[in-house]
């Protein structure tokens, strides 16, 4: 960050936000996408639907900010509240300090020129040619026809479709069309990527290249990212911080790797694998051992069973890549026997492991 | 008849046929495209959202649409008389036949408009466009297959109504076949006829197709 005297305005905005997080910038920073206290009530034939209640969030400058939740969870409609595709009922947006929701017309065209957005169907203009897609942007903003061109050729490059320039979306795969999406939403050169179940309709390797490409653009570019997914892995692979999203509630946020690693909510257990998705037989306790990146490597199980003596049952094991350090969790069941529990979760916190009770069907 | 005293007979018819047809035609389009982007974009969770003007648009549209074209050319002869300054003859049943099509027109439009995918109207709204901008880049750009489609069969059915000209001392193939043909008792005459109007329907109904598929880059 450059350097920042507080104004008034920062102060006042410190005083009611007051920064909970300690390792936050000592210097008040404004977030770029401020949410407060928004709710989105659908009418339908019968009654209401509450796709969104009471949301409190803020996403800061370079942040990939996942927002995850089950279908149906309420995240489209959030991520469509962000630049106005949606009204909320009530509550405010507000993008680099302006509510979205007072804005004029023309203010509001402005403001979504600076936030490109990619859609899970890529929605592209299948009457014209890939470039002309990416010129559309470019087009209604005025850009002069060469300059235009010259943009379009580069921002083709940045996603590696310079050869299909002239080719119709229809003769494309799923992710050279999500790649065109990207290239249109970057035409305007946004501050801010908007995506919506972006990876929803590709294949695992599709999801992983364009994942990476949104990653890149967000390194090179310095874009602020928020997507919406159902998957974990998602979150886990781009993200660094993540909100959980439960029937129109927020029920968690935070860093994806404390959010990982102390995971409270229902939903966020379901998320992550720990809890089925539904609750039916009675709970079987187990215990939930964190890993992260040092551990990982470690034989640690078998030392486990050797100095403890304990047999330890393993119930399931998931490693993964976050965020450039291996983080994995194991479930191992719980011994009966109270001595045994506690040498392994002494052993265990000795070696700097996480270790929780969980309960398992 | 001999050919060569028919043949000058049903090319006069033609040419006249494809006069009515293609005047008709060409000012419905000014009408009913307008309407029918209107009937579009009016509509709840589009671009202009207006649910109670498209309602009445909708009904007033409807309405004109359900009058039987030969009593709308009767209704409308003092209006005929006066927009075009005579209400018989082949040039002044252009009238009737263009306020005839254009509701039907406005139809076909919001027909074809309403195949344009929802969520690439939102993406040109996320983009930051302007209302203009979405009906002249993207709505009727991304329609035109169907658009042209449209046409064909707006044409094909204008061309069968102005076989109704005869009714207001028009001509054409259509009067053609009625007078000359089948009450002066000249079957050739009114065979013929029918026969090019057939060949004329089908020319446009080939070409719309054919035309429709070449501009539509959705699949290839």
């Amino acid at each position: 960050m450059t350097e920042h005297t507080p104004t008034p305005v920062d102060i006042f905005d410190n005083f009611d936000h007051p920064v909970i997080n300690p390792n936050a910038p000592i210097v008040p920073q404004r977030a770029q996408i401020e949410i407060r206290n928004l709710s989105k009530v659908y009418t339908i034939p019968g009654g209401e639907v509450q796709a969104l209640d009471k949301i409190n969030l803020s996403i800061q400058k370079g942040d990939i900010y996942g927002i995850i939740g089950m279908s149906g969870a309420g995240k489209s409609t959030l991520i469509r509240c962000l630049n106005r595709l949606d009204t909320p009922t009530e509550g405010q947006v507000f993008i680099d300090g302006k509510n979205i929701l007072a804005m004029s017309p023309q203010e509001l065209r402005q403001t979504r020129r600076r936030m490109g957005m990619i859609f899970q169907q890529f929605n592209l203009l299948m009457q014209k040619t890939v470039a002309r897609n990416v010129r559309y942007p470019l087009e209604i903003a005025g850009i002069p026809a060469r300059e235009a061109n010259r943009r379009v050729k580069e921002l083709l490059e940045i996603v590696g479709l310079e050869e299909k320039a002239s080719a119709y979306p229809s003769q494309l795969s799923g992710g050279q069309k999500q790649r065109v999406a990207i290239a249109r939403a970057l035409a305007s050169n946004p501050d801010m990527l908007l995506c919506d179940e972006a990876t929803s309709a590709l294949d695992p390797m599709t999801t992983q290249s364009i994942l990476e490409l949104l990653q890149e653009i967000n390194r090179t570019m310095g874009i602020t990212v928020v997507l919406i997914t159902h998957e974990m892995a998602v979150i886990r692979q781009i993200c660094n911080k993540v909100a959980i999203l439960d029937f129109g509630k927020l029920v968690e946020e935070g860093t994806v790797d404390s959010v990982f690693l102390h995971t409270k909510s229902a939903a966020g257990r379901r998320l992550f694998g720990i809890l089925p998705q539904e609750d039916i037989t009675p709970p079987q306790p187990a215990l939930r051992i964190v890993f992260d990146g040092e551990a990982a490597a470690q034989p640690i199980i078998s030392r486990l069973v050797k100095e403890c003596g304990a047999d330890v049952n393993i119930l399931s094991a998931d490693m993964r890549q976050l965020s450039q350090k291996v983080y994995g969790q194991m479930l191992i069941q719980r011994p009966e026997d109270i001595q045994e529990q506690k040498r392994i979760v002494d052993y265990l916190a000795k070696e700097g492991l996480t270790v929780e009770e969980v309960h398992l069907p | 008849m001999t050919f060569s005293q028919l043949w000058p007979v049903i090319w006069e018819g033609t040419k006249e046929t494809l006069y009515m047809t293609l005047w008709s035609g060409l000012f419905s389009y000014l009408l009913g495209l307008p309407l029918g982007v209107l009937l579009t974009i009016t509509k709840r969770d589009n671009i202009l959202a207006a649910p109670t003007f498209n309602a009445v648009l909708g009904a007033i549209i409807n309405f004109l649409r359900s009058i039987p074209f030969i009593i709308l050319l009767a209704m409308l002869f003092p209006v005929t008389r006066a927009v075009m300054g005579s209400a018989i003859g082949t040039r002044s049943i252009i009238f009737p036949l263009v306020m005839s099509a254009f509701p039907y027109v406005a139809r076909m439009v919001e027909g074809s408009l309403e195949e344009v995918d929802r969520g690439i109207l939102e993406a040109a709204q996320s983009m930051g466009s302007t209302n203009n901008q979405i009906i002249f880049k993207v709505l009727l750009p991304e329609a035109v297959p169907s658009l042209v489609n449209g046409a064909a069969i707006v044409m094909t059915t204008i061309l069968a109504y102005t076989a109704m000209a005869s009714a207001a001392g028009g001509g054409g193939l259509g009067a053609l076949a009625i007078t000359k043909g089948y009450q002066s008792r000249k079957f050739e005459v009114l065979y013929s006829a029918s026969i090019v109007l057939v060949l004329l329907v089908q020319l446009i109904s080939v070409s719309g197709t054919r035309l429709t598929r070449r501009l539509d880059h959705r699949k290839k």
